[in-house]
C-alpha cells in the first residue's frame, strides 16, 4: 500500500502524483459541514459564522458522536463520515465559495461529479476506510478548536472545527483528473456479474428495477 | 423479585459495551477473512477495522461515530418477578437510553420522521424500540442491546413458493450487489435472512437474524444450516470485498430464521449487521447478580416453538366452561 501523510491547508503541488488507492493521513485543521451548512450559506444566503478560508480548506462531511459537558467543554468520542452523494448539487457553488479542496467522505462521488465539481476547483476526494473507523478517526483529533452553529444545527449537523495529527486512514478516492477509486473497482466486479445469476431462474414476477417498462405488473 | 436499579445498572452497561466492545466472535471472523482476503486494498480495509476496534477498547470510546439506533431485546424467565412490573422495566429501559447517549456519548439518531425534531438522547415515539420474548422454567431476565447502524443493506420481497431456492439465491445476490457497491452496507456483514410468516415476521426475523446470532452459529435444521453455508460461498464468490473493493470477504455469516407462512407466497427479508456488530448481554438473576456476555441466545428452542405444543388428546380449549 502506498502511504502519504499531508499537511493541511492543503498547498499547490501537495497533490501532485497522488494516486487511486493510496492511503492517506492528515495534519493541520478539518471542519465539519454537511447539508445543514450547505442549505443555510449556499440556499439561503446566510453569512457564514467564520470565514471559511480562514479555517483551510478540508471540509469533511461527518457527524460526530459528541456530547457539550455542563462546563462548556466537549466531549467527542468518535468521528465517521456519512454518505456524500447527496450533497453533490451545492458542491460546484460550495467549492468557489469555501475555497475548500479536500472533501473527505463516506462512499466517494461520480466521475462526472469529479470532473464536473473537483477537477476545475483543483480538489480531490478523500474516502474513510471501512467505513465504520470511528474510534480510530476520533483518536487522531487532537482537539476540538471551536463549534459553530450548535444550536442552530444540533451536534450532528454543526460545523465542528478540529486540530488532528495523524489523523486517518483515507483512501484518494479521486484523482486530479477525476477518476473514482470505487468505479474503477466496480468496473471490474460488473465483469462477473452476470455469471453469478446463470443457472438461477427468474422469479415468477418481477420489480422495478428487472424490467424497465411501468406498465409491466410486478410485486 | 429483580430490582429497577439493578436493571437500569446492567441496561446502562450493556449500551457501553455495544458501543466500546466488538462482540470476540465477529472479530475473530473478521480475522480469519483477513487471513484469506488476497486484494491488497480489501485486506487494509480489514486490518484498519481491527485496529480501529483495539483502539476504541483502549481509548473507551464508541468504535463508530454513528452510534446506529440503540435498542433492547429482553427475554424474561416465566418466574421471573419484576419490582414496578413490565411497565416500570420499559421507563428503566428508556431512561438508560437517554442516559448512555449524554454518557458515553452515543449519537443522538433518534428525530421525528417529519419534523425530525431530535431530543438529543435517542428516545422518542416508539423508540427505542423493545421486543420481548419469554423463557419456561426459569427466574432471569436478559436483556440484549442492538446498535445497529446503516440506512442500507436491508430489502424484503414477496417471493413465491414456485420461485424456490432459486429465487431466495437471486434475492441473496440482488441485495449484496444492491448494497455492496461502495461498501454503503459496511461489509463484511453478518447476513440475517427472514423467510416466510407474515410480511412483519419476515423483517422480523430476519432481522433477529443477523442482529441475535453470533459468528459461527448454524441452525438446528440441517436443511437451513446447508442453505446458510450454500449462501456464505455464494456472497464471497462475487469478487466484491470491504467498501465494494474487489476482493472475497462480504459475508462473514449468513443465518437464515424462518416462520410457517401463507400456503400462496414466501415473503424475504435480507439484513446486513456492519462492520460495527454491536451488541451486548446482560443476564439479571433474581438474587440481583448481573452477568454479562455477547451472545444473546435469542433463539432458544422455546423461542422457534418448533412443535405443536399440546399433546393429542389433551382437552379441547373451553371444555372447562362448557361444563
Ligand atoms: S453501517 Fe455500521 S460501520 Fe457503517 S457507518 Fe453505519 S454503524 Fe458504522
Amino acid at each position: 500500500m502506498k502511504t502519504r501523510r499531508i499537511e493541511l491547508p492543503l498547498t499547490d503541488g501537495a497533490l501532485d502524483g497522488l494516486e487511486l488507492g493510496t492511503a492517506v493521513y492528515l495534519d493541520g485543521v478539518v471542519y465539519t459541514g454537511r447539508e445543514g451548512l450547505y442549505k443555510r450559506v449556499l440556499d439561503e444566503g446566510l453569512e457564514p459564522p467564520v470565514p471559511f478560508r480562514s479555517l483551510g480548506n478540508a471540509n469533511f462531511h461527518c457527524s460526530p458522536a459528541a456530547s457539550v459537558n455542563d462546563d462548556g467543554t466537549y466531549n467527542l468520542g468518535a468521528v465517521t463520515a456519512t454518505a456524500s452523494f447527496r450533497f453533490s448539487r451545492w458542491l460546484s457553488q460550495w467549492f468557489g465559495m469555501s475555497g475548500c479542496r479536500v472533501v473527505i467522505g463516506k462512499g466517494g462521488m461520480t466521475e462526472e461529479d469529479y470532473r464536473a465539481h473537483f477537477v476545475p476547483n483543483g480538489a480531490i476526494y478523500l474516502s474513510t476506510v471501512g467505513y465504520g473507523t470511528g474510534a480510530l478517526l476520533g483518536r487522531g483529533i487532537r482537539r476540538v478548536i471551536d463549534v459553530h452553529w450548535l444550536k442552530e444545527l444540533g451536534i450532528a449537523q454543526a460545523m465542528w472545527v478540529l486540530d488532528v495529527e495523524n489523523f486517518g486512514p483515507f483512501l484518494v478516492e479521486s484523482d486530479s483528473r477525476g477518476n473514482s477509486l470505487f468505479e474503477r473497482e466496480g468496473r471490474v466486479i460488473n465483469r462477473r456479474v452476470d455469471g453469478l445469476y446463470e443457472g438461477l431462474r427468474q422469479p415468477a414476477l418481477k420489480r422495478y428495477g428487472e424490467t424497465t417498462s411501468r406498465s409491466d405488473e410486478v410485486v | 423479585m429483580i430490582r429497577q436499579d439493578v436493571i437500569g445498572e446492567a441496561a446502562l452497561e450493556i449500551m457501553r459495551r455495544a458501543a466500546i466492545v466488538i462482540p470476540e466472535d465477529y472479530r475473530s471472523g473478521i480475522r480469519k477473512m483477513v487471513g484469506e482476503e488476497e486484494n491488497e486494498l480489501s485486506r487494509f480495509v480489514l486490518e484498519a477495522m481491527c485496529e480501529n476496534w483495539d483502539v476504541a477498547e483502549e481509548d473507551r470510546r464508541a468504535m463508530c461515530a454513528d452510534t446506529g439506533l440503540p435498542r433492547y431485546y429482553v427475554k424474561a424467565g416465566n418466574e421471573a418477578r419484576i419490582e414496578g412490573g413490565m411497565v416500570a422495566l420499559e421507563q428503566t429501559l428508556r431512561r438508560a437510553t437517554a442516559q448512555a447517549t449524554r454518557d458515553i456519548p452515543l449519537r443522538p439518531n433518534r428525530v421525528h420522521p417529519l419534523s425530525r425534531i431530535d431530543h438529543d438522547n435517542n428516545v422518542g415515539i416508539l423508540a427505542p424500540e423493545i421486543e420481548y420474548s419469554f423463557e419456561p422454567d426459569t427466574d432471569w431476565i436478559d436483556i440484549t442491546t442492538v446498535h445497529k447502524g446503516g440506512l442500507f443493506g436491508t430489502d424484503y420481497r414477496m417471493l413465491f413458493p414456485g420461485d424456490g431456492i432459486d429465487g431466495i439465491k437471486r434475492f441473496f445476490l440482488d441485495v449484496m450487489l444492491e448494497f455492496g457497491r461502495r461498501g454503503l452496507a459496511c461489509q463484511p456483514a453478518i447476513v440475517g435472512i427472514g423467510l416466510g410468516g407474515s410480511k412483519d415476521t419476515a423483517m422480523a426475523i430476519g432481522k433477529q437474524a443477523a442482529c441475535l446470532r453470533v459468528v459461527g452459529d448454524r441452525s438446528p435444521d440441517p436443511e437451513i444450516a446447508a442453505l446458510e453455508k450454500e449462501l456464505i460461498e455464494i456472497g464471497n464468490d462475487i469478487g466484491m470485498g470491504p467498501m465494494g473493493f474487489v476482493g472475497k470477504s462480504m459475508v462473514v455469516d449468513c443465518h437464515i430464521e424462518v416462520a410457517y407462512t401463507h400456503t400462496g407466497g414466501m415473503p424475504m427479508s435480507v439484513h446486513s449487521f456492519c462492520l460495527s456488530s454491536r451488541r451486548a448481554v446482560a443476564r439479571v438473576g433474581a438474587d440481583g447478580g448481573i452477568a454479562y456476555r455477547t451472545d444473546p441466545r435469542w433463539f432458544t428452542p422455546y423461542h422457534r416453538r418448533s412443535g405443536v405444543d399440546w399433546e393429542a388428546g389433551a382437552p379441547a380449549l373451553g371444555a372447562a366452561v362448557a361444563l
